[in-house]
């Protein structure tokens, strides 16, 4: 079992989010829901983050802070997609500054439908991602070990 | 003095929302803030030509999610003036409570966010704690937890009975006396006092000048509330504006706790006084016309204009925000702070930018 399972680090974004799918990503941390028990911890810090939370289309003002805070990220990493605008621009999809989802600008892994999501689903796709997580570091690590034996 | 340039955002842990400012500083001193924005704008006031202006309804609550139910009622009255309707008294009534609901929750979640910005994370959460059960109300009353949309142009669409009405008010005594509780926390904690007290002072000329609104006016000592203005019910309701001389974050502190009890009294009063009868009249055909409306939302003063043409689609929806007003009071008090209160200082006025940039 990956140790990275029991201790992720996850991040949070704002792409162009209306607000509602952000507060309740931070509601997720509080007593009610409380996704610290999975071992899950808010970072504010990218190079130190595993799974990336981002809620909102992506604008094209943000879109190259979206691509930095990606590639800052450490291997093996995981995006979660959080509301519907996330998803897919939801109902902004025909604003003129919207481009579209998530994933017109970096890999997404997870989508977490709902408008706002509701807390319970965001915990769902943070442990979904936890999983992943956990399984692209063991595919790195059998990859890694190939190539000692090889040489 | 050397002066350094801090970059500060848009990516920053104490934001949930990004917003940018170049931080000039000399040694720990901030000298200048200059601010570039846009990374939430979306380019919602140019779908109104694209919308139905009916669908359009759903488009302007998720202008922010957090006031989402006082953006979609200050749509609806305006709509509602455009079509010279009167909507039922009881549907007054319902969108004055479910304005104290938002009221409550968003100053509930303001006070975590500063307790987190402060460091204090045991607040935080003891905050949130407590707003959960608001949001459980709005759930039970609405089906959404923040983005409600029972409002319609005409009135609402959901109805609440008086059996859960007065289950939402029984519960109140408790979250009243547990507030009390983290307030003497908020207000007299050393620890609180030393970060907040007379940090980020903007006299009461300033607010005048600089256009300040909502709490962040009412803390430097102008007693201004656009509810008294009486839309929805607030005209037959009776409550205290609540001000401060202190001109500081505490001073902000103090009047959004005062708010939050000044809500839980207006929320009883109309359960008391909520006549019986129709929640909805329809509403058909196109508007022709324009109106503009204000309400106080828990940031401060919103301000709504609608222009219609007789097409299904608006001519032009403009909205100005309370973030947008109390902007230039931050850019205001941020010169002469210290650079490890510029977090905080950001927060006391309370900033939603995706209301700003829309």
């Amino acid at each position: 079992m990956p140790t990275i399972s029991k201790s992720p680090w996850m991040m949070h974004y704002d792409g162009s989010s209306c607000n509602g799918c952000d507060i309740e990503v931070l509601a997720c941390l509080t007593p009610l829901y409380d996704i610290e028990r999975f071992g899950v911890i808010n970072t504010g810090d990218p190079r130190q983050a595993d799974i990336l939370l981002i809620t909102g289309g992506v604008n094209y003002h943000n879109e190259s802070v979206v691509k930095q805070i990606y590639e800052q990220m450490p291997t093996p990493k995981v995006v979660v997609a959080v509301g519907i605008c996330a998803c897919s621009g939801g109902v902004f999809k025909d604003c003129y500054n919207i481009k579209g989802g998530v994933d017109t600008t970096i890999p997404v892994d997870i989508y977490v439908p709902g408008c706002a999501a509701r807390p319970e689903s965001i915990i769902d796709g943070v442990l979904q991602a936890v999983e992943l997580l956990a399984r692209k570091q063991t595919e790195a690590e059998s990859a890694t070990a190939a190539e000692g034996e090889a040489q | 003095m050397k002066r350094t340039i801090v970059p500060f955002g848009p990516q920053h842990p104490v934001l949930p929302e990004p917003i940018h400012l170049d931080l000039v500083l000399e040694d720990e001193k901030v000298v200048e803030a200059i601010p570039s924005f846009g990374f939430v704008h979306r380019g919602m006031e140019d779908l109104a030509s694209k919308r139905d202006f009916n669908d359009y309804l759903y488009v302007v609550e998720r202008i922010c999610g957090i006031c989402s139910y006082m953006h979609g009622m200050a749509y609806c009255e305006g709509a509602e003036r455009i079509f010279g309707v009167e909507i039922p008294d009881r549907a007054k009534y319902l969108r004055t409570i479910w304005c104290e609901l938002s009221r409550l929750h968003s100053h509930l979640l303001w006070l975590g966010l500063l307790a987190d910005a402060f460091g204090f994370e045991a607040l935080f959460m003891q905050s949130w704690r407590v707003r959960e059960k608001i949001l459980d109300m709005v759930e039970d009353s609405t089906g959404g937890r923040l983005i409600s949309s029972v409002n319609r142009i005409g009135g609402v669409a959901r109805d609440m009975d008086s059996a859960m009405l007065a289950g939402f008010v029984a519960q109140f005594d408790k979250m009243e006396s547990e507030l009390r509780a983290l307030t003497k926390v908020f207000l007299t904690d050393s620890t609180v006092r030393a970060r907040l007290f007379e940090v980020g002072v903007l006299t009461k000329q300033d607010a005048l000048l600089y256009g300040a609104v909502g709490p962040m006016m009412r803390a430097s000592g102008i007693e201004l509330d656009t509810r008294k203005l009486g839309y929805a019910a607030y005209g037959k309701l009776d409550f205290d504006i609540i001000t401060s001389n202190g001109c500081d974050a505490l001073a902000r502190c103090e009047v959004r706790i005062g708010e939050i009890f000044q809500s839980f009294r207006l929320i009883r009063q109309a359960v008391d006084k909520i006549p019986a009868g129709e929640i909805y009249i329809p509403v058909s055909g196109n508007p022709k016309g324009e109106a503009t409306v204000r309400v106080e939302q828990p940031r401060g003063e919103a301000l709504y204009y609608m222009k219609a043409n007789g097409t299904r689609n608006l001519e032009r929806f403009r909205v100005r925000t309370p973030t947008f007003s109390n902007v230039y009071s931050l850019l205001k008090i941020l010169p002469g702070a210290q650079f490890a209160d510029v977090p905080l200082l950001i927060l006391t006025i309370d900033p939603c930018i995706s209301c700003t940039e829309r």
